[in-house]
C-alpha cells in the first residue's frame, strides 16, 4: 500500500466544490446588508461570511465563497432585509 | 495438544491466543458460540480485550473499524443476515484498508428465514475489497485466524475467514489450539503505520473526488491480487512453526483424472469420501475412468495459477456451490469458467441452499452428469 489514505485537518478547502452548484447563484447587496450574521447561521456550507468592511450605514458586511456555494439559497430566504437575490448562472 | 471442542470454542481460544484489543459483537441470532465464549472468557478474567456489546452487526461492525482506526489489534464474528448488515461497513473497512479479521459462519439469507448453513452471506461480498478464505474443518479454520492476522496487519487488508455454519461451528472434534507464546513466534505485535489520535488529528475515510479515487482502487485491487505470493509465503512459515498445511488450494485423488470436483469449505469431506467410493466402484468394473477433487480454500485473493495447473489434465469439471448468483449460476462456477476459458466441459452444480444435506449420493450423481455438457446451473436437492 503505496496512497496514503489519511488526510491533515482543516485541508478540505483544497477541494473547490462551487461548480456542483446548478442553477442560482448569491449576490449580496452590500449597501442594504446590517451584518445580522443569519446568513452566516444558516449556512450549510459555512461560507457567508463577515467581511471587514463597513457600508455606509457603518455595518459590517457579509460576502460569501462562490468556490464552495451550492446554490441552495437558504441565506437569501433568510435574509431579513433581503439584500441577498439569486441570480441564473450561466457556464 | 490436541483438545475435543466444539468448533466455536475451538475458534474463540485461537482468537484468544492471538490477543486482539478490542472485540465487538452482536449477541443475538444469527450470532455463534465463537463471540460467547469470547464474552465467557472475558468474563472469567481469562481474556485481556476490551469487549464491547454492540446493538447492531452495523454498529459491531463500526465498532472495530474505529479500533482498528486508532491501532488496535480487533476481531468480531457473524453470520448470514448479520453479515448483510454489516455490509457497508466491510466495504468501508476494505476502503480504508483496515486489518481486521472476522469470522463469518457460513449461513443462508433471508428470505424465507433460514439460518441453516449454506455459503451465500460470504460470496455476496466477493467484491468489498476483502480476502475471503473457506476452511473445511476446525483445525483449518483456527489455522487460517492466526494466518489472517498475519496478513491482513502485514498487507493492510481485512481478512474473512469462513467455515460451515452448524456443520463446522457446532461440531465437537478434536483440534490443536495454539498458545500465546507460539503464536507469538509467527504473528508479531501489531505495528500499524498512521493511527487516528486525538493528539495528532487526522482524518480516516475521508471523500475522494474523481481526481483521487480511481487510483485508490486501482491499489486495493493490485493488492489484493499481490497478496497471493505474500500468503504462500507465509503459509510456508506457518508450516515450518506449526508443523501444520495450508495452502490456497489443495488437490486430491488421481493427479491425471478426467472428471474434478471442485468446491469449497466442510462439502469437501462428504466429496473425497464420495470419490473414494467411485474410484474403489470404477477399479472394481475395471473402468478408467479416474476422479479428482480441488478444494477452494482462498476465493480473494483468488488463486489462478494454481487452478489452471490443478486443473490442466481435467476434460470435466463439476463446480459445486453452496451459493448461486441467482438468474446465472453458481459464484465459484463463473470464476472457475473465467480461468479455464471454454477449452474444457465445465458444470455448475448447486447443492445445500439453506442446510439442506449433502450426501455421498448426491455427489456421485453429480459425477454422472459432469461430463454432459450443460450450460445452464444444475440444482441437485436430493
Amino acid at each position: 500500500m503505496k496512497i496514503k489514505l489519511t488526510v491533515q485537518p482543516g485541508t478540505t478547502d483544497q477541494v473547490k466544490t462551487g461548480h456542483w452548484r446548478e442553477i442560482h447563484y448569491p449576490i449580496i447587496d452590500h449597501e442594504k446588508c446590517i451584518g445580522c450574521d443569519l446568513c452566516a447561521k444558516i449556512c450549510p456550507e459555512g461560507i457567508c461570511f463577515p467581511t471587514s468592511k463597513k457600508n455606509s450605514q457603518g455595518k459590517i458586511f457579509y460576502e460569501n465563497d462562490l468556490d464552495y456555494c451550492k446554490g441552495c439559497s437558504l441565506c437569501a430566504e433568510i435574509c431579513p432585509v433581503k439584500c441577498i437575490t439569486m441570480k441564473e448562472e450561466f457556464k | 495438544m490436541l483438545k475435543i471442542l466444539e468448533g466455536s470454542r475451538a475458534i474463540a481460544e485461537t482468537i484468544n491466543a492471538c490477543k486482539p484489543g478490542v472485540i465487538s459483537a452482536y449477541p443475538i441470532t444469527p450470532q455463534t458460540h465463537i463471540v460467547e465464549e469470547l464474552a465467557k472468557m472475558k468474563a472469567d478474567g481469562e481474556a485481556g480485550y476490551e469487549y464491547i456489546r454492540a446493538e447492531s452487526e452495523f454498529a459491531a461492525a463500526s465498532i472495530v473499524l474505529g479500533s482498528l482506526a486508532t491501532g488496535i489489534r480487533s476481531y468480531t464474528a457473524t453470520s448470514s443476515q448479520g453479515l448483510l448488515l454489516m455490509t457497508e461497513v466491510i466495504y468501508n473497512i476494505a476502503g480504508m484498508r483496515l486489518p481486521l479479521v472476522m469470522t463469518c459462519a457460513n449461513r443462508a439469507v433471508s428470505a424465507p428465514i433460514n439460518i441453516w448453513n449454506d455459503q451465500q452471506d460470504a460470496v455476496t461480498m466477493r467484491d468489498s475489497g476483502w480476502l475471503l478464505w473457506f476452511g473445511e474443518t476446525n483445525q483449518e479454520v483456527c489455522d487460517l485466524h492466526i494466518l489472517a492476522y498475519k496478513i491482513a496487519e502485514k498487507l493492510q487488508l481485512p481478512v474473512m475467514v469462513n467455515l460451515d455454519g452448524f456443520i463446522l461451528t457446532h461440531v465437537v472434534e478434536p483440534v490443536a489450539v495454539e498458545t500465546t507464546e507460539k503464536i507469538k513466534k509467527f504473528l508479531p505485535a501489531y505495528q500499524p503505520t498512521e493511527i487516528l489520535d486525538v493528539n495528532n488529528p487526522l482524518t480516516l475515510g475521508a471523500f475522494a473526488t474523481p481526481t483521487h479515487y480511481f487510483e485508490i482502487r486501482e491499489e486495493l485491487h493490485d493488492d489484493i491480487v499481490a497478496s497471493k505470493a505474500v500468503m504462500k509465503k507465509e503459509m510456508a512459515d506457518f508450516k515450518k512453526i506449526f508443523s501444520r498445511d495450508l495452502a490456497l488450494v489443495e488437490y486430491y485423488g488421481d493427479k491425471k483424472a478426467e472428471t474434478v470436483l471442485v468446491a469449497m469449505g466442510s462439502v469437501l469431506g462428504t466429496i473425497k469420501d464420495a470419490v473414494d467410493e467411485i474410484q474403489e466402484n470404477n477399479k472394481t468394473k475395471k473402468q478408467k475412468n479416474k476422479i479428482g477433487v480441488l478444494k477452494i480454500v482462498s476465493l480473494r485473493p483468488w488463486p489462478e495459477e494454481e487452478i489452471l495447473t490443478a486443473l490442466k489434465d481435467a476434460k470435466n469439471i463439476a463446480v459445486i456451490d453452496k451459493s448461486i448468483s441467482l438468474g446465472t449460476e453458481g459464484i465459484l462456477a463463473t470464476e472457475i469458467k473465467r480461468t479455464i476459458g471454454d477449452s474444457k466441459n465445465i458444470t455448475s452444480f448447486i447443492v445445500g441452499l439453506g442446510g439442506r444435506d449433502v450426501t455421498k449420493e448426491m455427489i456421485k450423481h453429480i459425477y454422472k452428469l459432469a461430463d454432459k455438457n450443460q450450460e445452464k446451473a444444475v440444482f441437485v436437492s436430493k
